[in-house]
């Protein structure tokens, strides 16, 4: 069983699963992996590592300024990954899945890619810009290492188009729970209880619910309705505030962060 | 090689390896409801009727084909003896709103129309598509939202007040170099956000499918009558045709009817800033790599990471890190031939337009022209070549003077 099947089913039945986001790198290489490694501890269950990118199309300003302060710490996917390895040194039961765009993968070379993702303990590799219609782009790579792709459903997924997103899906589906970027709005509860039984009835894979989830309260709400909640720019915005004037982390930065992971934590448990 | 070159793009929206629909899901759905409504347009004889009426009583079609006597006179002063092309313009300056724009613009604004979309939004480098936009919103009586980079916004200060007056909203965006790429990116954002009620007009030949194909398209008008202007003042094919690249909108629109035409040579110039081998230049197809940005796959000017580098041009509307995937596959495979200007070439070649011809050029075809010149020189003087004047300069009159040290 893939490390993301064993997270949902060891979670089947008790609670939703907390899925944090934070972009490798942000804002420098050894703060982004202390973060990384505490975030287990902390309570997140499963880890999205955002791939740094120049033009992130689907995400609001404070993942954009993320990628900038990666990118400017000298992110590369290939330290993307290493820094993958690192974490996955220690820890081996936390599905890790990597966030992004594809002009970098493209740029790195896809079968290449998605062997050293594979053997640098990635899990699943959502990439926003390469839709169903695209899929063959990397979906054969992406299997032949066992990596999962999962894919992105959004309101403007109707039925007759969900079959066909859900089939080339797998690990879980990321229900995108409002029309628009990273970090702008947030779903009301009416929706998102009427969208996920739409879905759930195309599919078994645990569905995980994300854009616009900020407090405890929300992410409690969505883990409940859905499989799982992720939180990013919420936790994106809590470094941003730790940092100094010059955009360095400061020496509570790592715990600011992991501060706000448990406190979704709790709440999702309780 | 491909027995046409006019088959493209196939079903998913590809020229060889080029194109194709790289967008977040949330769009997918919208974007293939464009493509289908843009198919069914292309039958509907009322939509067809409707467009064509516009381009003649609105916009001003067909432009003129111009045969400018005093550039190709001063070309054979510096060419050797028998050498020299006979230089035609094909004047799309002329054009309502001043650039080749509209002529897409119009079959986009009906196109939302005929989908029921009630707003429009669009990006703007220039500002010559953002102001074509916002003229045909008016018309139509559609509230518009132009993306201006906000470089852009204070090189192109003429464009944004007259967006203004014609009633749509600019929104400048500071992110990246605050040029094309960002103000398509924030358009991008927005559309994602409004997908329901809004349609995006895209002001040239790239963008996911149907994009390309549909601007192209549109677009293609220039070069069907360049075709036809060409018979009747000579009797036949031009031998080159040469246009600026900033996505590649005016330049597909001039070769696409010519494609299958083999003794036409075609030229696409793209802007070398400040020198092809200095760091700011524009010229995707000679320093860049086939990426995937803005929803297709083209040649992009990017780091050994996939990293998107920032372009530089002069001229606003060239200063694009990308190219049209069309081009991009045109280039492959070697039926157009990609050259460059550079921001002085395009200064001279401004100016001196402007004094040979009575026409003001936009800095965009000055770099057209640029090359135009140069080919020109060395072909022979029985040859034909046609460059697009895809815009007049008005817009970049105060560009222009302070570079030249003159205070307005
Ligand atoms: C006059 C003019 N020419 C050329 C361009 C470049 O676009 P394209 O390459 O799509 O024709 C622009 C874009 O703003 C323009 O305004």
């Amino acid at each position: 069983m893939s490390r993301i099947a064993a997270r949902f089913a060891s979670l089947k039945g008790t609670r939703g699963a907390l899925i944090t986001y934070l972009q490798a790198y942000d804002p420098d290489p050894a703060t982004s992996l202390a973060i990384l490694r505490g975030l287990p501890g902390a309570g997140a269950d499963i880890i999205e590592v955002g791939m740094p990118f120049t033009d992130p199309m689907a995400d609001g300003p404070s993942i954009q300024l993320a990628a900038q302060r990666a990118l400017k710490s000298g992110a590369t996917l290939s330290r993307t990954l290493a820094l993958v390895r690192d974490f996955r040194a220690e820890e081996t039961a936390t599905p890790i899945v990597l966030m992004g765009y594809y002009n970098p993968i493209l740029s790195y070379g896809v079968a290449s890619f998605c062997v050293e993702a594979a053997s640098s303990g990635v899990d699943g590799l959502i990439i926003v810009d390469v839709p169903p219609e695209e899929a063959d782009e990397i979906e054969p790579d992406a299997k032949a290492q066992g990596l999962d792709l999962i894919r992105l459903v959004a309101p403007t997924t109707d039925d007759s188009r969900l079959p066909k997103v859900l089939a080339a899906t797998s690990g879980f589906v990321y229900y995108v729970s409002i029309l628009g970027i990273t970090g702008t709005r947030s779903a009301s509860r009416e929706s998102m209880a009427a969208e996920i039984p739409r879905i759930r009835a195309h599919t078994d894979l645990p569905i995980v619910i994300g854009f616009g989830i900020r407090t405890p309260a929300q992410a409690a709400e969505a883990a409940g309705i859905g499989d799982g909640a992720a939180v990013g720019t919420a936790l994106v915005d809590v470094l941003a505030g730790s940092l100094d004037e010059h955009g360095r982390a400061k020496s509570d930065t790592v715990r600011r962060v992991l501060d706000a992971v448990r406190a979704l934590a709790e709440e999702i448990r309780r | 090689m491909p027995n046409s070159f006019r088959q493209g793009p196939d079903s998913r929206g590809r020229f060889g390896q080029f194109g194709g629909r790289f967008v977040a899901e949330t769009l997918m759905p919208l974007i293939l409801e464009v493509e289908a409504a843009y198919e069914a347009s292309k039958t509907d004889q009322a939509f067809q009727d409707e467009w064509r009426r516009l381009l003649k009583d609105y916009v001003g079609r067909p432009s003129p084909l111009w045969s400018a006597e005093r550039i190709t006179a001063h070309v054979r002063k510096s060419a050797k003896p028998g050498k020299g092309a006979k230089i035609y313009f094909k004047r799309d300056e002329l054009n309502h709103t001043g650039a080749h724009k509209i002529n897409a613009v119009l079959g986009q604004i009906l196109l939302a129309k005929k989908m029921g979309k009630t707003r429009i939004i669009a990006e703007t480098g220039a500002g010559q598509h953002g102001v074509a936009t916002a003229t045909a919103c008016a018309l139509f009586d559609l509230p518009c939202t132009v993306f201006m980079g906000a470089t852009d916004v204070e090189r192109q200060q003429p464009n944004v007040f007259r967006m203004k007056l014609l009633g749509a909203e600019v929104r400048p965006v500071s992110a990246g170099a605050g040029t094309l790429k960002d103000a398509m990116n924030e358009a991008l954002r927005y559309w994602v956000a409004n997908v329901t009620d809004t349609y995006y007009c895209i002001g040239t030949v790239a963008g996911p499918h149907p994009y390309p194909m549909m601007v192209r398209d549109f677009q293609s008008v220039i070069g069907e009558e360049a075709k036809v202007q060409m018979q009747a003042a000579e009797g036949r094919l031009p031998d080159a045709l040469v246009a600026a690249i900033g996505g590649g909108s005016n330049a597909m629109g001039l070769f696409y009817p010519f494609l299958d035409d083999p003794s036409v040579q075609m030229y696409g110039v793209e802007a070398a800033g400040r020198g092809i081998d200095t760091h700011e230049h524009a010229a995707s197809l000679a320093k860049g790599r086939p990426g995937v940005l803005h929803g297709n796959r083209m040649y992009l000017l990017q780091d050994d990471d996939g990293q998107v580098q920032e372009a530089h041009s002069i001229s606003a509307g060239l200063d694009y890190p990308g190219v049209g995937p069309e081009h991009s596959w045109l280039h492959e495979i070697g039926r157009v031939r990609y050259v460059s200007a550079t921001d002085d070439d395009a200064l001279d070649a401004f100016q001196l337009c402007s004094r040979l011809e009575g026409i003001i050029p936009a800095l965009e075809p000055a770099h057209a022209l640029a090359a135009t010149m140069r080919l020109a020189v060395g072909m022979d003087a029985d040859k034909i070549l046609v460059m697009n004047m895809c815009g007049r300069g008005d817009k970049d009159i105060f560009t222009v003077a302070k570079l030249l040290g003159e205070r307005l």
